[in-house]
């Protein structure tokens, strides 16, 4: 009996797991707005966001500089004569909901254009959906060269990888004047493990060496302390990561407890104040390239840093500084509008056409000009992390 | 060989929390030959409570945290009688309604009691699906320094915590199992429920007990866990639960030493597999699973467990 019944067990454990894994994507509610039957005083742009989940602070902090660039929009009158409505969808920080969101707002909401994903994996998971349906998709934030590669129909108004992995790479090459490097990559992430690669590429080219690349399961895995020992056994100068914020901070604090005292380096996906508050003073001395820095003096960006700090405070009443992703956010609101109004009408491919012929667009995170890959180029920012604050470091301009 | 030792020790750490949980796991199927898969979930709602209470106290706040090992004290301490109490009306409300019916009954409510602490603490108004950060700040900012490094393998004060903890923990439940009168009851329950009723123990308080214990042996797992890995959420009993519910068949269920040696086992082979083979991270678990696999056909019972024979 007893031996039947420990096999029996072993069937049973799996089955907690597999119903967790049915039921995972459906975690999180859906922001239910407005509801269906779009009004034609008003034109109908969606927005699918990790309001929830693992990667929480991206959606908010975009959809608050959205919603910011949105009240501006439409204080000024609107475009063609209308309110723009935007419709936001929460696909809680998970690929599979970006999809089922992106639908949702394409089939049942009519959006004529959608705006989304921070996560290259969400946006790459989304994009066909816009792609088959003619509607034009603009993301604020996904860097990886994949996303616009998903058609005709799909923008960022951001930089990629290519640039960004290679400017981190030369920054730690030429100014911080190191050689050898490690790399800590999540394996289930198409951002972390094109950036891998653009890094990689880069350090060699530079005459720099990759003496260690180790991998992790992103939003999953808490522990790092196999694969830092691992890196540490082979004695790096620096150590690139290029997931998210999460696990950065676990990984700073980890690799302080195993005594491997050097600079974490990483790209945008750092951006978030709980790297600090997750990774403790850890994370100090680390660098990361980024969109923009609130510190910078351009007037567009001194105007919507003192909008946002209007707009939105802290838990406990003080002005909230925006992140990357909250510029990201407003951007493409903006630019959304802004090809809509040039386009002279809501049709979605006029639109498209529109957003295409984007030039010289002045962005808060750089003037946005969409080449004939629909890509943005804009120069990166170098941020070094000190006393748990950003600090603006150097910025480089794209070739 | 240094690093050989650096990662065990890291083994160690991680499977002393898969000890933590494993014994709950073992203990209760021991009594009620029930797998309580809410275990892991009681695991996670001590670590969300603790710093729930933070918060609420003011030991977290936007000015920072307080330095005190008093106040983490006083809130680990809240959190872990609350998930006592929480495992007693878990089995107070859902298992002994169902206790002379099939088996199987318990098992699916089990889950759904998982499901329904997963879920429920996702939704907003309890705590969120968004990962927080716990304020290891409480135990002073020394806390991710090295307590003591021999021949160049560094011992974490963390990772001291969490061994001390659970090895005090350990040798405090076998005194109470082993010593002393509630023990020698439980032992008899788990031997023979029912003939144990006839000889005058009152097998429900038994049970009750059995479940406040595994409960705060898991959530003082959740905080030591959450010490460690500093994020917060929902779901962060799922994979922890999972393993420990691992260890605990593969040290022969129903026995506690088999599931403490079994957890620090599984710990150190995720661990190594990580470290020594290319590409270990994508794999670990399975690796793990197939070592558990293979011992199982060999000693079916388990490492400790006893084979008993089914007279017929």
């Amino acid at each position: 009996m007893r031996n039947r019944l420990t096999a029996a067990l072993l069937a049973a454990a799996a089955v907690p797991a597999l119903v967790a894994g049915l039921l995972l994507p459906a975690a999180g509610c859906n922001r239910q707005s407005g509801g269906a039957g779009a009004n034609a005083a008003t034109i109908v742009v969606g927005q699918v966001a990790s309001m929830t989940g693992g990667t929480a602070t991206f959606g908010v902090s975009s959809d608050e500089g959205l919603r910011l660039a949105l009240d501006e929009v439409n204080a000024a009158g609107g475009v063609l004569g209308k309110k723009v409505e935007v419709k936001t969808e929460d696909d809680a920080s998970v690929p599979d909901q970006a999809k089922t969101a992106a639908n949702k707002l394409l089939t049942r909401d009519k959006v004529v254009a959608l705006i989304g994903e921070i996560s290259s994996s969400r946006s790459i998971a989304m994009a066909p959906e816009a792609e088959a349906a003619g509607i034009p998709m603009l993301s604020p934030g996904s860097t990886n060269p994949k996303v616009t590669q998903q058609g005709e129909f799909i923008f960022r108004s951001c930089y990629t990888d290519t640039f960004q992995g290679k400017a981190i790479a030369t920054f730690a090459l030429k100014d911080l004047k190191l050689k050898r490097f490690a790399v800590l990559f999540p394996i289930n992430s198409d951002y972390g493990t094109g950036l891998r690669d653009f890094i990689t590429a880069a350090v060699k080219a530079g005459g720099g060496e990759v003496v260690a690349t180790e991998s992790y399961t992103e939003s999953q895995d808490v522990s790092f302390t196999s694969q830092l020992t691992k890196i540490k056994g082979a004695n790096p100068e620096a150590i690139f990561v290029t997931g998210y914020y999460v696990e950065a901070g676990l990984i700073a604090k980890q690799a302080k407890e195993l005594g491997l005292a050097v600079p974490l380096l990483g790209c945008d996906g750092f951006d978030s104040d709980q790297t600090v508050k997750i990774g403790g003073p850890a994370v100090n001395g680390s660098y990361f390239s980024n969109h923009y820095a609130a510190e910078e003096t351009r007037p567009e960006v001194k105007a919507f840093v003192d909008a946002y700090r209007a707009k939105y405070k802290n838990p406990d009443g003080s002005p909230k500084t925006p992140d990357a992703m909250a510029v990201l956010g407003y951007d493409a609101m903006k630019l959304m509008a802004d090809a809509i109004k040039r386009a002279k009408s809501t049709d979605p491919k006029a639109i498209r056409d529109a957003l295409a012929a984007t030039k010289d667009f002045p962005g808060a995170s750089g003037v946005i000009t969409i080449d004939a890959e629909r890509n943005a180029k804009k120069p990166i920012v170098i941020l070094k992390i000190e006393d748990g604050k950003f600090k603006h470091v150097s910025t480089i301009k794209p070739e | 060989m240094q690093e050989f030792l650096q990662q065990f020790v890291n083994g160690l750490s991680v499977g002393a929390i898969y000890a933590l949980i494993a014994v709950g796991y073992t203990m209760v199927y021991g009594v009620l030959q029930l797998i309580n898969f809410a275990h892991g979930d009681v695991f996670m709602v001590g670590a969300v409570l603790c710093l729930v209470l933070a918060r609420a106290f003011g030991f977290v706040g936007p000015e920072g945290v307080t330095e005190s090992w008093l106040a983490f004290g006083l809130v680990a301490t809240l959190a872990v009688v609350g998930c006592g109490a929480l495992g007693f009306l878990i089995e107070r409300l859902a298992y002994r309604p169902l206790r002379d019916k099939p088996r199987i009954n318990s098992l699916i409510t089990a889950i759904g009691i998982s499901l329904l602490l997963e879920y429920g603490a996702q939704h907003p108004k309890m705590f969120g699906a968004t990962p927080q950060a716990f304020p290891v700040g409480l135990l002073g900012a020394g806390i991710t320094k090295p307590l003591f490094t021999v021949a160049g393998v560094q011992v974490g004060r963390v990772d001291a915590l969490v061994l001390g903890v659970a090895l005090g923990l350990m040798l405090a439940l076998s005194y109470v199992v082993l010593r002393t009168k509630q023990g020698l009851a439980l032992r008899a329950v788990s031997f023979r429920f029912d003939t144990a009723a006839l000889m005058g123990i009152n097998i429900n308080r038994i049970i009750s007990l059995t479940f406040v214990l595994g409960s705060v042996l898991a959530a003082v797992a959740g905080i030591l866990y959450a010490v460690k890995y500093p994020k917060v959420e929902p779901l962060m009993g799922l994979f922890p639960g999972i393993k420990a519910f691992v260890a605990a068949v593969f040290g022969g269920i129903g026995n506690i030493t088999g599931a403490v040696v079994a957890a620090l086992l599984l710990g150190v082979i995720e661990t190594m597999v990580v470290g020594y083979l290319p590409g270990g991270s994508n794999y670990k678990e399975a690796v793990a699973f197939v070592v558990l696999i293979a011992i199982l056909l060999v000693k079916p019972a388990g490492l400790f467990g006893r084979n008993v024979v089914e007279k017929v």
